[in-house]
């Protein structure tokens, strides 16, 4: 496959096979329209807890009703990224963000934008099942209840269920308690939660880490319905999964710095997931899927 | 395939000992356990056993209008008076414990929060004659004796038990269910009263109640506060107070036989008492944290 036959978005050039990507910093200088269907934009984005730099040097886009996948070995700083894009690091203290992340061509980090306003439109599921210790209903509608949400609850309650593919499984019993499920039946209430909310994106960290290969296989499918009307970014450690289920993939890689003795984490790649996992333009992408390092 | 210097058979020598001195230690353990038990027991022996023949519908029903020397006669205006001041303490001191845990466990960082754990540590060593001293000075010589300031010192006494207590229960709640409910856009007010609190509940529950049985058995502060009363009193203010242990102190010290009755019948008044909120607590916090 020759890099003619992709179609080339102004803000991915930068990141295309051959480019440095230390030129980034230079191209970020100049001004860009972002994407009219881009959901995200990142441009020279770094983490830091306190002096720590988790990861530096990002930027990419994200696609709307896409499903992007962040790859990479432990300690790449894939969630700390992913935890960026919904201000879920400012509950870390001393986290702080340099860069810029727009949203919807909005800086998230803006220093008028409410943290709380930004997850409410970027959801979020975590890598361990984590459902209230309250009933099935009460669940799905916690998200919904804070923001007063004055419908038809019931309606909202099965449409989420039924959006997270638990409906069925669950129907019976609205008034058990989230825990008294399964594993896979736990996450995909957290989805069900998360999409009550009618978020635009649902942030996914390492979703199916902690789940069999029958309730990953659900979650996986899930994803793929969840596509039409939402925007994926998902964490995984699974490169099988990664190129399964997404349409774009990031990889990471640790630097390590023997100097400072830092691990800092930096993207090495972006493009689509075929091409990431068929003709990887860097050698470092190479060996981390063909498993010989990572 | 067994290597060569290893015994093919299991049960050998050592095997044996091991049970035996299994056997020893778990013997040990349970005659600890009786050593520990007996004073409990005698405890709660003598006090049913001395205070049962005296516990009848009058002790319980009636208020001290006889002598002192002849039996008859009890002890509701104590009873009123332990449930009104131990009520009215509860009423002060666990919104303002379980706010200060709260404070403690979403602050942590704050530089009020070490001075509010090391007082709330202080407070809780501090013996409660001088709770009762501090506010006979500050409040009782200005506006007498009574419910009140009875009540405000049990208060004080209540409230580093109830921090304490609450802070370890809401440290408990984990924190996945709290950053599950910020990714859902939750406030951090609607975090805490929305998550935190309900998954605390049964622990802070737990732990209030063990407060307010605590502060029921006191008896020096209200010396001190309350002072005395002969009928039930329902004033919140002025003209003091009474209370089980007061009785029970003024009784079991005085010279006459029917008095000493009283007092032990009180005493064990006090002790169901205190049993029934003991019991409710644990049956309270017996209730999973992850509850429906």
């Amino acid at each position: 496959m020759s890099p003619i036959t992709i179609e080339l978005k102004p803000r991915t050039k930068d990141l295309l096979p051959g480019m440095h990507l230390r030129e980034g910093a230079t191209i970020d200088a100049q001004p860009m329209a972002a994407e009219p269907d881009a959901v995200f934009d990142l441009r020279d984005v770094a983490v830091l807890y306190g002096d720590f730099v988790a990861v530096r040097g990002i930027s990419l886009g994200i696609e709307r009703h896409e499903i992007t996948a962040l790859i990479g070995p432990s300690g790449c700083g894939k969630s700390t990224l992913l935890r960026s894009l919904n201000r879920m690091n400012d509950l870390i203290p001393g986290a702080h963000v340099s860069g810029q992340i727009t949203y919807n061509g909005e800086d998230i980090y803006h220093a008028d934008v409410d943290p709380v306003e930004v997850r409410r439109r970027i959801g979020m599921v975590f890598q361990k099942p984590n459902p209230f210790p309250k009933s099935i209903y009460d669940n799905v509608a916690f998200g919904p209840r804070l923001n007063g949400f004055r419908g038809d609850m019931d309606e909202l309650v099965e449409r989420s269920l039924r959006g997270a593919a638990l409906w069925d499984e669950v129907k019976d019993k609205l008034r058990a308690n989230g825990l008294s499920l399964s594993g896979g039946q736990q996450q995909r209430l957290c989805i069900a939660r998360a999409i009550a909310t009618e978020p635009d994106v649902i942030l996914m960290d390492e979703p199916c880490s902690a789940l069999d290969p029958i309730a990953t296989l659900r979650i996986e499918e899930l994803m793929h319905e969840l596509k039409a009307n939402y925007t994926i970014i998902i964490v995984t450690h699974n490169m099988q999964q990664a190129a399964r289920v997404s349409d774009r993939t990031a990889f990471l890689t640790v630097n390590v710095d023997d100097r400072l003795g830092m691990r800092t984490g930096e993207l090495v790649e972006f493009d689509r997931t075929d091409r990431i996992f068929t003709s990887p333009a860097d050698k470092r992408t190479e060996d981390y899927i063909t498993g010989r390092f990572g | 395939m067994t290597t060569a210097h290893m015994p093919l058979r299991l049960t050998t020598g050592s095997g044996r000992r091991r049970a035996r001195f299994s056997r020893f230690m778990t013997g040990v353990m349970a005659v600890a356990v009786l050593l520990a038990l007996i004073p409990l027991l005698l405890i709660i022996g003598v006090t049913v056993a001395k205070g049962l023949p005296a516990l009848n519908w009058e002790f319980l029903t009636s208020t001290f209008n006889h002598s002192r020397r002849e039996a008859g006669g009890g002890y509701l205006h104590g009873l009123v008076g332990t449930l009104y001041m131990g009520g009215l303490a509860a009423l002060m001191s666990i919104p303002m414990g379980i706010g200060a845990a709260i404070f403690l466990t979403e602050f942590p960082r704050h530089r009020l929060s070490g001075p509010v754990r090391f007082f709330s540590d202080v407070m809780t060593g501090v013996p409660s004659v001088f709770v009762g001293l501090f506010v006979y000075t500050i409040l009782v010589r200005q506006i007498g004796f009574g419910t009140f300031v009875g009540a405000l010192s049990l208060a004080i006494i209540m409230l580093p038990i109830v921090v304490r207590s609450s802070e370890e229960v809401l440290r408990l709640v984990p924190g996945e269910l709290k950053r599950a409910s910020y990714a859902l856009g939750a406030t951090q007010w609607q975090t805490v009263f929305g998550v935190a609190l309900p998954t605390a509940a049964p622990g802070l529950i737990t732990g209030s109640m063990l407060a307010v049985a605590r502060a029921l058995g006191e008896t020096a502060p209200l010396v001190l506060t309350a002072l005395a009363a002969q009928s039930v009193v329902i004033d919140f203010q002025g003209g003091g107070q009474t209370a089980l242990p007061l009785l029970i102190f003024r009784e079991a010290r005085g010279a006459f036989e029917a008095g000493q009755q009283r007092a032990w019948a009180g005493a064990l008044e006090l002790m169901m008492l205190v049993l029934l909120l003991t019991v409710l607590a644990r049956l309270v916090g017996r209730q999973s944290r992850y509850r429906g």
